[in-house]
Protein backbone atom coordinates (compact mmCIF):
# COMPACT_ATOMS: atom_id res chain seq x y z
CA UNK A 1 0.00 0.00 0.00
CA UNK A 2 1.25 3.61 -1.07
CA UNK A 3 2.22 6.39 1.62
CA UNK A 4 -0.48 8.93 1.02
CA UNK A 5 -0.06 12.73 2.11
CA UNK A 6 -2.58 13.20 4.79
CA UNK A 7 -5.07 16.03 3.73
CA UNK A 8 -4.56 18.07 6.96
CA UNK A 9 -1.61 18.30 9.53
CA UNK A 10 -1.44 19.96 12.63
CA UNK A 11 2.49 21.70 12.47
CA UNK A 12 4.49 21.55 16.01
CA UNK A 13 4.31 23.92 17.85
CA UNK A 14 0.36 23.95 18.56
CA UNK A 15 -0.62 24.18 22.16
CA UNK A 16 -1.38 20.26 24.17
CA UNK A 17 -5.16 20.86 24.63
CA UNK A 18 -5.28 22.54 20.73
CA UNK A 19 -6.73 25.57 21.75
CA UNK A 20 -3.98 27.21 19.26
CA UNK A 21 -2.71 25.50 15.58
CA UNK A 22 -1.44 25.67 13.06
CA UNK A 23 -3.17 23.61 10.39
CA UNK A 24 -1.16 22.85 6.65
CA UNK A 25 -3.73 21.52 4.16
CA UNK A 26 -3.01 19.30 1.48
CA UNK A 27 -3.85 20.22 -2.17
CA UNK A 28 -5.82 23.15 -1.79
CA UNK A 29 -5.41 27.12 -2.46
CA UNK A 30 -6.47 30.55 -1.59
CA UNK A 31 -10.25 29.29 -2.96
CA UNK A 32 -10.99 26.94 -0.31
CA UNK A 33 -8.75 28.63 2.19
CA UNK A 34 -9.86 32.59 2.17
CA UNK A 35 -13.34 30.70 2.70
CA UNK A 36 -12.42 28.98 5.08
CA UNK A 37 -10.95 31.85 6.85
CA UNK A 38 -13.84 33.64 6.16
CA UNK A 39 -16.44 31.59 8.05
CA UNK A 40 -14.57 30.69 11.08
CA UNK A 41 -14.14 34.62 11.69
CA UNK A 42 -17.88 34.42 11.41
CA UNK A 43 -18.69 32.12 14.50
CA UNK A 44 -15.31 31.38 16.52
CA UNK A 45 -14.75 33.37 19.34
CA UNK A 46 -11.23 34.38 19.19
CA UNK A 47 -9.06 36.49 21.33
CA UNK A 48 -8.10 40.01 20.61
CA UNK A 49 -4.58 39.53 21.67
CA UNK A 50 -1.62 42.33 21.49
CA UNK A 51 0.49 39.95 19.37
CA UNK A 52 0.59 38.78 15.56
CA UNK A 53 1.80 35.33 14.27
CA UNK A 54 4.17 35.61 10.56
CA UNK A 55 4.60 32.62 8.70
CA UNK A 56 7.78 32.70 6.44
CA UNK A 57 8.09 29.86 3.79
CA UNK A 58 11.08 29.84 1.72
CA UNK A 59 12.42 27.32 -1.00
CA UNK A 60 15.92 25.42 -0.66
CA UNK A 61 16.32 25.48 2.50
CA UNK A 62 16.99 29.20 3.14
CA UNK A 63 16.72 30.66 6.50
CA UNK A 64 12.70 32.57 6.76
CA UNK A 65 14.96 34.17 9.95
CA UNK A 66 17.48 35.95 7.35
CA UNK A 67 14.53 36.54 5.20
CA UNK A 68 12.62 38.62 8.50
CA UNK A 69 15.58 40.26 8.95
CA UNK A 70 16.94 41.07 5.47
CA UNK A 71 12.61 42.13 5.24
CA UNK A 72 13.20 44.61 8.00
CA UNK A 73 16.13 46.32 6.46
CA UNK A 74 13.91 46.88 3.89
CA UNK A 75 11.33 48.21 5.53
CA UNK A 76 13.44 50.67 7.44
CA UNK A 77 15.19 52.05 4.50
CA UNK A 78 11.65 52.61 2.61
CA UNK A 79 10.50 55.23 6.13
CA UNK A 80 13.60 56.45 5.60
CA UNK A 81 13.24 57.18 1.66
CA UNK A 82 9.69 58.39 2.45
CA UNK A 83 11.14 60.65 5.35
CA UNK A 84 13.58 62.64 3.24
CA UNK A 85 11.03 63.22 0.32
CA UNK A 86 8.42 64.89 2.73
CA UNK A 87 11.16 66.78 4.22
CA UNK A 88 12.66 68.20 0.89
CA UNK A 89 9.20 68.99 -0.24
CA UNK A 90 8.57 70.92 3.13
CA UNK A 91 11.83 72.51 2.81
CA UNK A 92 11.17 73.49 -0.79
CA UNK A 93 8.11 75.76 0.38
CA UNK A 94 6.21 74.97 -2.60
CA UNK A 95 2.56 74.73 -1.27
CA UNK A 96 -0.11 76.90 -0.36
CA UNK A 97 -0.08 78.68 2.88
CA UNK A 98 -3.20 79.68 4.41
CA UNK A 99 -4.72 80.85 7.62
CA UNK A 100 -7.01 78.13 8.91
CA UNK A 101 -10.03 80.05 11.71
CA UNK A 102 -10.74 78.52 14.71
CA UNK B 1 -3.34 65.48 -22.37
CA UNK B 2 -4.99 64.23 -19.48
CA UNK B 3 -2.22 62.26 -17.08
CA UNK B 4 -2.53 58.40 -18.45
CA UNK B 5 -1.94 56.23 -15.83
CA UNK B 6 -0.90 52.29 -16.46
CA UNK B 7 -4.03 49.98 -16.20
CA UNK B 8 -2.81 47.95 -13.06
CA UNK B 9 -2.70 50.93 -11.20
CA UNK B 10 -6.27 52.14 -11.31
CA UNK B 11 -8.77 50.64 -8.90
CA UNK B 12 -12.10 50.63 -11.22
CA UNK B 13 -15.54 52.40 -10.03
CA UNK B 14 -18.64 51.10 -11.35
CA UNK B 15 -22.02 51.46 -11.08
CA UNK B 16 -22.90 48.94 -8.17
CA UNK B 17 -19.08 47.61 -7.53
CA UNK B 18 -15.20 48.34 -7.60
CA UNK B 19 -12.66 46.04 -9.29
CA UNK B 20 -9.02 45.77 -9.02
CA UNK B 21 -9.01 46.47 -5.28
CA UNK B 22 -5.70 44.65 -4.82
CA UNK B 23 -1.93 45.79 -5.48
CA UNK B 24 -0.49 42.88 -7.76
CA UNK B 25 3.03 44.16 -7.89
CA UNK B 26 4.93 41.24 -6.49
CA UNK B 27 7.11 38.82 -8.30
CA UNK B 28 5.90 36.54 -10.85
CA UNK B 29 2.64 38.39 -11.55
CA UNK B 30 4.09 39.57 -14.74
CA UNK B 31 5.99 37.37 -16.83
CA UNK B 32 9.31 38.94 -17.86
CA UNK B 33 9.13 41.76 -15.02
CA UNK B 34 10.97 41.31 -11.77
CA UNK B 35 8.86 43.35 -9.46
CA UNK B 36 11.05 42.12 -6.55
CA UNK B 37 11.85 44.69 -3.50
CA UNK B 38 14.59 47.29 -5.38
CA UNK B 39 15.30 50.42 -3.62
CA UNK B 40 16.49 52.13 -6.44
CA UNK B 41 13.04 51.18 -8.12
CA UNK B 42 11.37 52.98 -5.35
CA UNK B 43 13.44 56.08 -5.35
CA UNK B 44 12.36 56.48 -9.03
CA UNK B 45 9.26 56.37 -8.10
CA UNK B 46 8.40 58.10 -5.15
CA UNK B 47 6.90 60.85 -5.09
CA UNK B 48 5.68 63.21 -1.99
CA UNK B 49 4.58 66.44 -2.31
CA UNK B 50 3.13 69.28 0.39
CA UNK B 51 -0.15 70.52 -0.83
CA UNK B 52 -1.36 72.71 1.71
CA UNK B 53 -0.25 73.63 5.10
CA UNK B 54 -2.23 76.00 7.88
CA UNK B 55 -1.17 76.85 11.55
CA UNK B 56 -3.75 73.57 12.39
CA UNK B 57 -3.23 70.64 8.85
CA UNK B 58 -1.80 69.62 6.41
CA UNK B 59 -2.30 68.18 2.81
CA UNK B 60 0.40 66.30 1.28
CA UNK B 61 0.66 63.24 -1.49
CA UNK B 62 2.15 60.29 -0.76
CA UNK B 63 3.06 58.15 -4.65
CA UNK B 64 4.38 55.07 -5.23
CA UNK B 65 3.74 53.28 -1.96
CA UNK B 66 1.59 50.52 -1.15
CA UNK B 67 -1.64 51.22 0.89
CA UNK B 68 0.22 48.85 3.70
CA UNK B 69 2.59 51.01 3.96
CA UNK B 70 0.63 54.24 3.72
CA UNK B 71 -1.90 53.11 6.12
CA UNK B 72 0.77 52.03 8.65
CA UNK B 73 2.17 56.13 8.87
CA UNK B 74 -1.74 56.84 8.86
CA UNK B 75 -2.23 53.73 11.73
CA UNK B 76 0.63 55.62 13.88
CA UNK B 77 -0.09 58.86 13.53
CA UNK B 78 -3.23 58.47 15.60
CA UNK B 79 -2.82 55.45 18.10
CA UNK B 80 1.13 55.50 18.65
CA UNK B 81 2.49 59.21 18.45
CA UNK B 82 2.27 59.88 22.12
CA UNK B 83 1.18 62.65 23.66
CA UNK B 84 0.83 64.21 27.52
CA UNK B 85 -3.20 64.13 28.52
CA UNK B 86 -4.37 64.46 32.38
CA UNK B 87 -4.84 60.93 33.51
CA UNK B 88 -5.42 60.99 37.09
CA UNK B 89 -7.78 63.59 38.85
CA UNK B 90 -8.25 64.25 42.52
CA UNK B 91 -11.48 65.91 43.56
CA UNK B 92 -11.66 67.59 46.87
CA UNK B 93 -14.91 69.18 46.02
CA UNK B 94 -17.55 69.20 43.46
CA UNK B 95 -21.40 69.94 43.84
CA UNK B 96 -21.80 70.92 40.64
CA UNK B 97 -24.54 68.69 38.42
CA UNK B 98 -21.49 67.62 36.10
CA UNK B 99 -20.58 64.09 38.72
CA UNK B 100 -17.13 63.52 39.55
CA UNK B 101 -16.30 60.47 37.12
CA UNK B 102 -17.98 62.07 33.96
CA UNK B 103 -16.05 65.55 35.05
CA UNK B 104 -12.70 64.01 35.40
CA UNK B 105 -13.58 62.00 31.71
CA UNK B 106 -14.24 65.69 30.35
CA UNK B 107 -10.74 66.81 31.62
CA UNK B 108 -9.14 64.28 30.16
CA UNK B 109 -10.05 64.90 26.90
CA UNK B 110 -8.44 68.35 27.24
CA UNK B 111 -6.09 68.64 24.37
CA UNK B 112 -2.33 70.24 26.18
CA UNK B 113 0.40 71.81 24.41
CA UNK B 114 3.06 69.78 26.49
CA UNK B 115 6.09 68.77 24.29
CA UNK B 116 5.86 64.61 24.81
CA UNK B 117 9.81 64.92 23.78
CA UNK B 118 10.91 65.92 27.56
CA UNK B 119 8.94 64.01 29.49
CA UNK B 120 9.21 60.00 30.79
CA UNK B 121 6.79 57.68 30.42
CA UNK B 122 5.13 56.88 34.00
CA UNK B 123 6.22 53.11 34.58
CA UNK B 124 3.71 50.98 36.30
CA UNK B 125 2.18 51.94 39.75
CA UNK B 126 5.11 54.03 40.72
CA UNK B 127 5.03 57.05 42.87
CA UNK B 128 4.94 60.22 40.31
CA UNK B 129 8.17 62.52 39.54
CA UNK B 130 8.90 66.15 38.02
CA UNK B 131 9.77 64.28 34.70
CA UNK B 132 6.98 62.25 33.69
CA UNK B 133 3.61 64.21 35.99
CA UNK B 134 2.18 67.46 35.14
CA UNK B 135 0.06 68.87 37.85
CA UNK B 136 -2.69 71.30 37.40
CA UNK B 137 -5.09 72.95 39.95
CA UNK B 138 -8.33 73.75 39.95
CA UNK B 139 -9.98 76.04 42.15
CA UNK B 140 -13.93 78.01 41.45
CA UNK B 141 -16.75 79.24 43.21
CA UNK B 142 -19.57 80.59 41.74
CA UNK B 143 -20.87 83.69 42.92
CA UNK B 144 -23.68 86.33 42.18
CA UNK B 145 -22.65 89.22 40.69
CA UNK B 146 -23.92 91.90 42.76
CA UNK B 147 -22.49 94.85 40.36
CA UNK B 148 -24.98 93.24 37.42
CA UNK B 149 -27.28 95.29 35.45
CA UNK B 150 -30.93 94.79 36.29
CA UNK B 151 -33.35 92.44 34.90
CA UNK B 152 -30.42 90.98 33.23
CA UNK B 153 -30.66 87.05 32.21
CA UNK B 154 -27.25 86.79 30.89
CA UNK B 155 -25.10 84.23 33.47
CA UNK B 156 -21.91 86.12 32.33
CA UNK B 157 -23.29 89.25 34.08
CA UNK B 158 -25.19 87.42 36.48
CA UNK B 159 -22.63 85.14 38.18
CA UNK B 160 -19.07 85.26 38.53
CA UNK B 161 -16.97 82.07 37.47
CA UNK B 162 -20.56 80.05 36.38
CA UNK B 163 -18.29 78.13 33.78
CA UNK B 164 -15.61 75.55 34.58
CA UNK B 165 -13.08 76.68 31.15
CA UNK B 166 -9.98 74.77 30.16
CA UNK B 167 -8.41 78.16 30.56
CA UNK B 168 -8.96 77.62 34.48
CA UNK B 169 -6.79 74.80 34.92
CA UNK B 170 -3.67 76.12 36.40
CA UNK B 171 -0.19 74.74 36.12
CA UNK B 172 1.83 73.84 39.15
CA UNK B 173 5.42 73.34 38.41
CA UNK B 174 6.97 70.88 40.57
CA UNK B 175 10.89 70.14 40.64
CA UNK B 176 12.91 71.28 37.81
CA UNK B 177 9.69 71.69 35.59
CA UNK B 178 9.93 75.37 36.07
CA UNK B 179 13.23 75.76 34.12
CA UNK B 180 12.41 73.32 31.78
CA UNK B 181 8.89 74.32 30.75
CA UNK B 182 10.16 78.41 31.33
CA UNK B 183 9.24 79.02 27.46
CA UNK B 184 6.06 77.16 26.99
CA UNK B 185 4.33 76.80 30.79
CA UNK B 186 1.66 73.46 30.38
CA UNK B 187 -1.59 74.75 29.49
CA UNK B 188 -4.74 73.45 27.36
CA UNK B 189 -4.20 74.05 23.80
CA UNK B 190 -7.96 75.63 23.32
CA UNK B 191 -8.57 77.79 25.97
CA UNK B 192 -12.02 77.97 25.80
CA UNK B 193 -13.51 74.37 26.22
CA UNK B 194 -16.31 74.58 28.73
CA UNK B 195 -15.93 71.60 31.15
CA UNK B 196 -18.96 72.26 33.51
CA UNK B 197 -21.14 74.83 34.33
CA UNK B 198 -21.79 76.48 37.67
CA UNK B 199 -24.19 78.42 39.78
CA UNK B 200 -23.49 80.53 42.63
CA UNK B 201 -22.56 78.48 45.44
CA UNK B 202 -21.22 75.43 43.46
CA UNK B 203 -17.62 75.10 43.70
CA UNK B 204 -14.64 72.86 42.07
CA UNK B 205 -11.50 71.88 44.22
CA UNK B 206 -9.34 69.78 41.79
CA UNK B 207 -5.39 68.88 41.55
CA UNK B 208 -5.45 66.89 38.13
CA UNK B 209 -1.73 64.80 36.82
CA UNK B 210 -1.07 64.89 33.57
CA UNK B 211 0.87 61.49 31.80
CA UNK B 212 2.61 60.81 28.64
CA UNK B 213 0.85 58.21 26.65
CA UNK B 214 -0.34 56.85 23.25
CA UNK B 215 -3.63 56.83 21.74
CA UNK B 216 -4.07 53.14 21.71
CA UNK B 217 -4.31 53.05 25.57
CA UNK B 218 -7.26 56.25 25.39
CA UNK B 219 -8.43 58.35 22.36
CA UNK B 220 -7.51 61.32 24.52
CA UNK B 221 -3.88 60.81 23.84
CA UNK B 222 -4.43 61.06 20.17
CA UNK B 223 -2.52 63.65 18.87
CA UNK B 224 -4.70 64.13 15.55
CA UNK B 225 -7.96 65.63 15.29
CA UNK B 226 -8.05 63.35 12.20
CA UNK B 227 -5.11 61.46 10.12
CA UNK B 228 -6.90 60.13 6.68
CA UNK B 229 -6.13 59.75 2.96
CA UNK B 230 -7.87 59.07 0.12
CA UNK B 231 -7.04 57.79 -2.97
CA UNK B 232 -6.40 60.23 -6.25
CA UNK B 233 -9.54 60.42 -8.63
CA UNK B 234 -9.05 59.61 -12.14
CA UNK B 235 -11.41 60.26 -14.80
CA UNK B 236 -11.60 59.06 -18.32
CA UNK B 237 -13.98 60.29 -21.11
CA UNK B 238 -13.91 57.73 -23.36
CA UNK B 239 -16.00 58.98 -26.28
CA UNK B 240 -16.50 62.77 -26.67
CA UNK B 241 -19.53 64.43 -25.25
CA UNK B 242 -22.39 66.12 -27.55
CA UNK B 243 -21.99 70.19 -26.44
CA UNK B 244 -25.62 70.54 -25.79
CA UNK B 245 -25.13 67.46 -22.74
CA UNK B 246 -21.71 69.59 -21.91
CA UNK B 247 -22.87 71.61 -18.45
CA UNK B 248 -25.34 68.66 -17.16
CA UNK B 249 -21.99 66.34 -17.69
CA UNK B 250 -19.89 68.63 -15.81
CA UNK B 251 -22.60 68.75 -13.07
CA UNK B 252 -22.70 65.38 -12.45
CA UNK B 253 -18.81 66.19 -10.82
CA UNK B 254 -17.84 68.16 -8.10
CA UNK B 255 -17.39 72.01 -8.97
CA UNK B 256 -14.13 72.40 -11.14
CA UNK B 257 -13.64 69.01 -12.13
CA UNK B 258 -14.60 69.16 -15.70
CA UNK B 259 -13.68 72.28 -17.82
CA UNK B 260 -15.87 73.38 -20.86
CA UNK B 261 -14.46 75.07 -23.33
CA UNK B 262 -16.41 78.50 -23.99
CA UNK B 263 -16.09 78.58 -27.34
CA UNK B 264 -16.90 74.67 -28.62
CA UNK B 265 -18.46 73.35 -25.45
CA UNK B 266 -16.04 70.62 -25.40
CA UNK B 267 -15.66 68.77 -22.35
CA UNK B 268 -12.23 67.73 -20.70
CA UNK B 269 -10.81 66.68 -17.25
CA UNK B 270 -9.55 69.29 -15.34
CA UNK B 271 -5.99 68.23 -14.14
CA UNK B 272 -5.28 69.94 -11.10
CA UNK B 273 -9.15 69.88 -10.09
CA UNK B 274 -9.36 66.03 -10.60
CA UNK B 275 -9.06 65.52 -7.17
CA UNK B 276 -11.17 67.18 -6.15
CA UNK B 277 -14.03 65.43 -7.23
CA UNK B 278 -16.26 62.80 -5.03
CA UNK B 279 -16.32 59.97 -7.37
CA UNK B 280 -19.95 60.19 -6.20
CA UNK B 281 -20.94 57.66 -9.36
CA UNK B 282 -23.77 60.22 -10.28
CA UNK B 283 -22.80 60.28 -14.04
CA UNK B 284 -22.92 56.72 -14.46
CA UNK B 285 -26.64 57.17 -13.53
CA UNK B 286 -27.30 59.21 -16.79
CA UNK B 287 -28.01 56.48 -19.67
CA UNK B 288 -26.45 58.82 -22.35
CA UNK B 289 -23.16 59.17 -20.16
CA UNK B 290 -22.67 56.08 -18.97
CA UNK B 291 -21.15 54.43 -21.87
CA UNK B 292 -18.76 57.55 -22.40
CA UNK B 293 -16.88 57.80 -19.22
CA UNK B 294 -14.88 55.57 -16.91
CA UNK B 295 -14.08 56.20 -13.42
CA UNK B 296 -10.89 55.05 -11.09
CA UNK B 297 -8.84 55.90 -8.28
CA UNK B 298 -5.58 55.88 -8.52
CA UNK B 299 -4.16 52.69 -5.88
CA UNK B 300 -0.54 54.07 -5.35
CA UNK B 301 -1.90 57.49 -4.95
CA UNK B 302 -2.31 58.67 -1.46
CA UNK B 303 -3.81 62.26 -0.91
CA UNK B 304 -3.19 62.80 2.72
CA UNK B 305 -5.32 65.03 5.08
CA UNK B 306 -3.62 65.80 8.73
CA UNK B 307 -5.65 68.03 11.13
CA UNK B 308 -3.19 68.40 14.61
CA UNK B 309 -4.67 68.91 18.19
CA UNK B 310 -2.19 69.44 20.50
CA UNK B 311 1.57 69.89 21.19
CA UNK B 312 2.68 69.05 17.61
CA UNK B 313 2.65 71.00 14.39
CA UNK B 314 1.00 69.79 11.63
CA UNK B 315 3.40 69.42 9.33
CA UNK B 316 5.59 67.04 12.28
CA UNK B 317 3.19 64.74 12.69
CA UNK B 318 4.04 62.49 9.39
CA UNK B 319 7.45 62.80 10.45
CA UNK B 320 6.91 61.35 13.78
CA UNK B 321 5.05 58.63 12.66
CA UNK B 322 8.14 57.88 10.46
CA UNK B 323 9.96 57.63 13.85
CA UNK B 324 7.77 55.83 15.63
CA UNK B 325 7.56 53.07 12.44
CA UNK B 326 11.49 52.83 12.85
CA UNK B 327 11.40 52.46 16.52
CA UNK B 328 9.56 49.49 15.70
CA UNK B 329 11.77 48.18 12.98
CA UNK B 330 14.89 48.56 15.01
CA UNK B 331 13.00 46.50 18.05
CA UNK B 332 11.83 43.64 15.83
CA UNK B 333 15.15 43.42 14.20
CA UNK B 334 17.57 43.57 17.37
CA UNK B 335 14.95 40.48 18.27
CA UNK B 336 14.98 38.53 15.12
CA UNK B 337 19.03 38.76 15.01
CA UNK B 338 19.23 37.50 18.64
CA UNK B 339 16.85 34.55 18.05
CA UNK B 340 19.64 34.08 14.43
CA UNK B 341 22.49 34.78 17.05
CA UNK B 342 20.86 31.75 19.06
CA UNK B 343 19.86 29.80 16.01
CA UNK B 344 24.03 29.95 15.09
CA UNK B 345 24.95 27.50 17.98
CA UNK B 346 25.49 30.26 20.62
CA UNK B 347 22.07 29.03 22.12
CA UNK B 348 20.77 26.04 22.93
CA UNK B 349 20.76 25.44 18.75
CA UNK B 350 16.85 26.38 18.52
CA UNK B 351 14.86 29.21 17.89
CA UNK B 352 12.12 29.66 21.02
CA UNK B 353 9.33 28.02 20.64
CA UNK B 354 5.74 28.70 21.49
CA UNK B 355 4.64 27.13 24.51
Amino acid sequence: MSQTTPKIKILPGATPDLSAATFQIFDESHTAGNALRWILMKNNPHPSENMINIRIQMYDGVSSLEALINALDNLDKLCETVEDRYLDSLREENFERWDEKR
Amino acid sequence: MPTEYEKRRLVGVHEERISDVSSTDYPGVYPGEDNSWNLENLKKNLTVKVQRLSQHSIDFDLIGVDAAIANAFRRIMIAEVPTVAVEQVYVWDNNTVIVDEVLAHRIGMVPLNVNPAVMNWRVGDSPPTDRDTIVFKVDLTCTRNLSAPKGSTNPSELYINHEFLSSHMTWVPVGEQAEIFAGCPPAASNQDIVLAKLRPGQSINMELHAVKGVGKDHAKFNPVATASYRLLPHIKITKPIPAEHAERFAKCFSPGVIKIDPKTKAVSVDEQNVRKDSVSREVLRHPEFRDSVELSRVRDFFLFNIESEGPYAPERLFPESIKVMREKIAIMKAAAEALLNDHNGNGDGDVSMAG
